[in-house]
């Protein structure tokens, strides 16, 4: 294997990456971890959104059913870029503004909870959608036969359309943890010690830009790879027991 | 004529329009103008240049994955997940940086002709979004291609047409006809990752606004008139998509 | 029983005071050696971050080091993310219209960089038609934009100055004007010895360029500035400055 290695001149690559100091391999693990944790929030906090968002959109008033469009076109619209510069600098601004103004000491909103709302905020847009979409999906009857039946709307929502609608709005939801991956690699740009900023450091430090950037590919990749297949396995499980569509095509 | 509560809403937001071009900082407006108009421009053709090209590297990629050998088949799959499996701006860094940093050891590039391409920052920057726009189109299009009916690619094998032809005349057409609903969002989404190219020193409309920033220290009102610009943009896009579908025969045998 | 309590309660309310929120100091997070860079154990490192250390002790503050993309600094000082900045940034009279500064803790003129050979001189008709890149929202960029951009090629604004010097490296730019210690310190480097020179300081321009690095806090937060001015003073004046600098520079960068 050390043979291997030197033979290719892998060496001080392989150094460089080295979990170690004085190898960056442990800046990079951080960042990932900093990058997931702000994923997951972020994803959580748009399922959130996403499910109020989605209800309201079909079941609110027509003011409401309005702002959520305007709420869904704006974030889909305006690159995610401008919208995190936007809401990292204009959420901090105006609560401190606010808490000043009522008499009260700024407080100190950490890089993580910005991160996480900011992001939270854009994957509710697309969430609103797929978890819309996925609830129209659940067979109309279902839903009215627990409403002549008197069910309360939270029991209905608990008992049949959200575990109904769950199948269906798997792939968009994997497609949305993706997105939120990747989404995190824009917070570099506002100085957030994610796995894309702690790369460009490292590769900005050492001069290695190659090494480190096709290192950090391969985390993403590998973060990607595994979530597929584990929604994958998520995906199976929710539509057990459903017929096998027919192939497409024929 | 509009419902009463989308008549109070328009109001509001005119309202709100009006307010800000009163109370908010313009000033900066004029003298930034003709710098403004130059990153629109380029902007938009960046977009059109990547769509184009992109579109012209998805279909093949979708071509070899739905009906090709397995030599071109898995390279192309291979190459759609790595670039939907990483991130643009990494993908852009990449390639302007990695690259540049291989340019020191290899001093015979800069004899060459190439040089005068090499040194600038936008053939990367139009190199990155192509591959981008490929990798994620050519999973789109290899789903085009499988969803055409086989019945109609069978019948005309079976008439002798030749393989060319019927990829011409049938399979393609039918493909993209198929994927035209999703393009028109997929170009929405190439035109949100055109702002990451500031990064690489490439002057669009989202690096003049933060030119307007450096230079006044106003942060807010050039981010909102570029997430106005932007949606101006993609609305134009939305429609010209519409407008197309009605082109197009929607209703498949 | 009652004395025991009102002990305890008495620590508690005399320990939270104690128990404040460390003042949030922000660098940029970019490698800017001396002055500050990551190394390898994700801890930053650097002329800059030992000053940080040495005031913040002399001040008697609880200091946490927080960085930030450098083009972001002011706008996350105003908006409260952040509340110092010590990132090398120079005190000039269009900053100070937005924020505060301390009294200065270095001043070192500003050079140009370019490749080894090149011929080109550190003014308007030395960069005629060349593209020289700096680094966006610096006192060097808006120097190249006043003094340059008549003759030069292109100025190249880089989000980072590492990026500005490694495309030097590479051979995009002709030319790159940055802090002299920051230049010293990329010319010193392998990538640096082998491909560039440095061909002088810049034409003073006190108004562009500055009055030297002072730390810079939100407009009208009084009692924070003095509190760091007087640990910048006692730094000084103790020797605390001299030893910091002795490992980084052969002589004392406090400037006139």
């Amino acid at each position: 294997m050390d043979g291997l290695i030197a033979a290719l001149g892998l060496g001080p690559t392989l150094d460089l990456l080295a979990l170690e100091p004085p190898g960056w391999g442990g800046n990079l693990l951080r960042g990932l971890a900093n990058s997931l944790q702000i994923a997951l929030g972020a994803f959580g906090l748009g399922l959130l959104i996403g499910l109020f968002g989605a209800y309201g959109k079909l079941y609110g008033g027509p003011v409401l059913r309005d702002l959520l469009a305007v709420y869904t076109t704006v974030v889909r619209a305006v690159p995610e870029l401008i919208l995190i510069l936007i809401l990292y600098f204009a959420v901090t601004d105006a609560v401190n503004q606010l808490l000043v103004s009522l008499g009260y000491d700024r407080i100190q909103i950490s890089g993580v909870a910005a991160g996480i709302a900011v992001l939270g905020v854009v994957q509710g847009a697309y969430a609103t959608e797929v978890l819309r979409g996925a609830i129209m999906a659940v067979p109309a009857g279902q839903i009215e036969a627990a409403r002549a039946m008197g069910m309360p709307p939270v029991m209905l929502a608990r008992r049949i359309t959200l575990p109904a609608s769950f199948g269906f709005a798997l792939p968009g939801l994997a497609n949305l943890w993706l997105i939120a991956t990747k989404d995190t690699a824009l917070l570099a740009v506002v100085g957030f010690a994610e796995l894309t900023l702690e790369t460009r450091q490292a590769a900005g430090t050492t001069k290695a830009y190659f090494t480190f950037f096709l290192a950090a590919g391969a985390l993403y990749l590998a973060v990607t790879l595994v979530s597929g297949w584990l929604f994958g396995r998520a995906e199976r499980w929710a539509r057990r027991g459903e017929a096998t569509a027919s192939g497409s095509g024929r | 004529m509009l419902a009463p509560h989308r008549l109070a809403m328009l109001a509001v937001a005119l309202g709100f329009v009006a307010w800000c071009a009163l109370s908010l900082r313009w000033e900066w407006l004029p003298e930034y103008f003709p710098l403004l108009l130059e990153g629109l421009w380029r902007t938009i053709w960046i977009l059109v240049v990547t769509v184009v090209l992109g579109m012209a590297l998805a279909i093949p990629l979708g071509l070899a994955q739905a009906a090709g050998p397995w030599y071109l088949a898995a390279p192309a799959r291979v190459f759609c997940t790595v670039i939907r499996g990483t991130p643009l701006l990494l993908q852009l860094w990449l390639l302007y940086y990695g690259l540049g940093s291989l340019f020191p050891q290899f001093p015979w590039i800069r004899q060459s002709e190439l040089w005068p391409i090499l040194r600038q920052a936008w053939p990367y920057a139009v190199l990155a979004l192509t591959l981008s726009f490929a990798g994620y189109e050519g999973e789109i299009m290899r789903g085009a291609f499988k969803g055409v009916p086989r019945g109609q690619l069978e019948a005309a094998k079976a008439m002798g047409m030749p393989r060319l032809t019927i990829l011409r005349r049938i399979w393609l057409p039918q493909a993209i006809q198929r994927a035209l609903p999703t393009l028109g969002g997929e170009t929405v989404l190439q035109l949100k990752a055109t702002p990451l190219v500031a990064t690489i020193t490439v002057i669009d409309i989202y690096a003049v606004s933060s030119r307007v920033r450096q230079d006044t220290f106003i942060v807010y009102e050039p981010l909102l008139l570029l997430a106005l610009v932007y949606m101006a943009i993609a609305g134009l896009i939305v429609l010209a998509f519409r407008w197309l579908e009605r082109r197009v025969p929607q209703r498949v045998a | 029983m009652k004395t025991t309590l009102l002990a305890i309660a008495a620590t508690f309310v005399l320990g939270s005071a104690a128990f404040a929120e460390p003042v949030k100091i922000g660098i940029a997070a970019e490698p800017y050696p001396p002055f500050a860079s990551p190394d390898a154990s994700g801890n930053w490192t650097g002329w800059e971050i030992d000053m940080i250390n040495a005031v913040c002790a002399a001040a008697e503050m609880e200091c946490a080091i927080t960085p930030v993309a450098w083009d972001g600094i002011i706008p996350s000082l105003t908006s409260g993310q952040i509340d110092v900045i010590m990132a090398s940034m120079s005190i000039t009279e269009e900053r100070k219209q937005t924020i505060d500064f301390s009294d200065k803790y270095y001043n070192t003129p500003a050079l140009v960089a370019t490749a080894t050979g090149s011929g080109i001189t550190p003014d308007a008709a030395g960069l005629d038609g060349k593209i020289i890149g700096v680094q966006t929202a610096t006192t060097h960029a808006d120097y190249a934009a006043k003094h340059f951009a008549g003759t030069a090629a292109e100025v190249k604004l880089y989000q980072t100055q590492d990026e500005a010097f490694q495309d030097l490296a590479a051979g995009r730019i002709d030319a790159t004007q940055a802090d002299s210690i920051a230049v010293d310190a990329f010319l010193a480097s392998e990538t640096g010895k082998a491909c560039c020179e440095s061909v002088g300081a810049v034409a003073a321009d006190a108004e562009i360029l500055g009055a030297g690095v002072g730390a810079g806090v939100r407009k009208g937060e009084t009692e924070l500035l003095e509190k760091i001015n007087a640990g910048i003073a006692k730094v000084i004046a103790d020797g605390t400055y001299d030893a910091i600098s002795a490992p980084y520079f052969a002589s004392s960068i406090y400037g006139g």
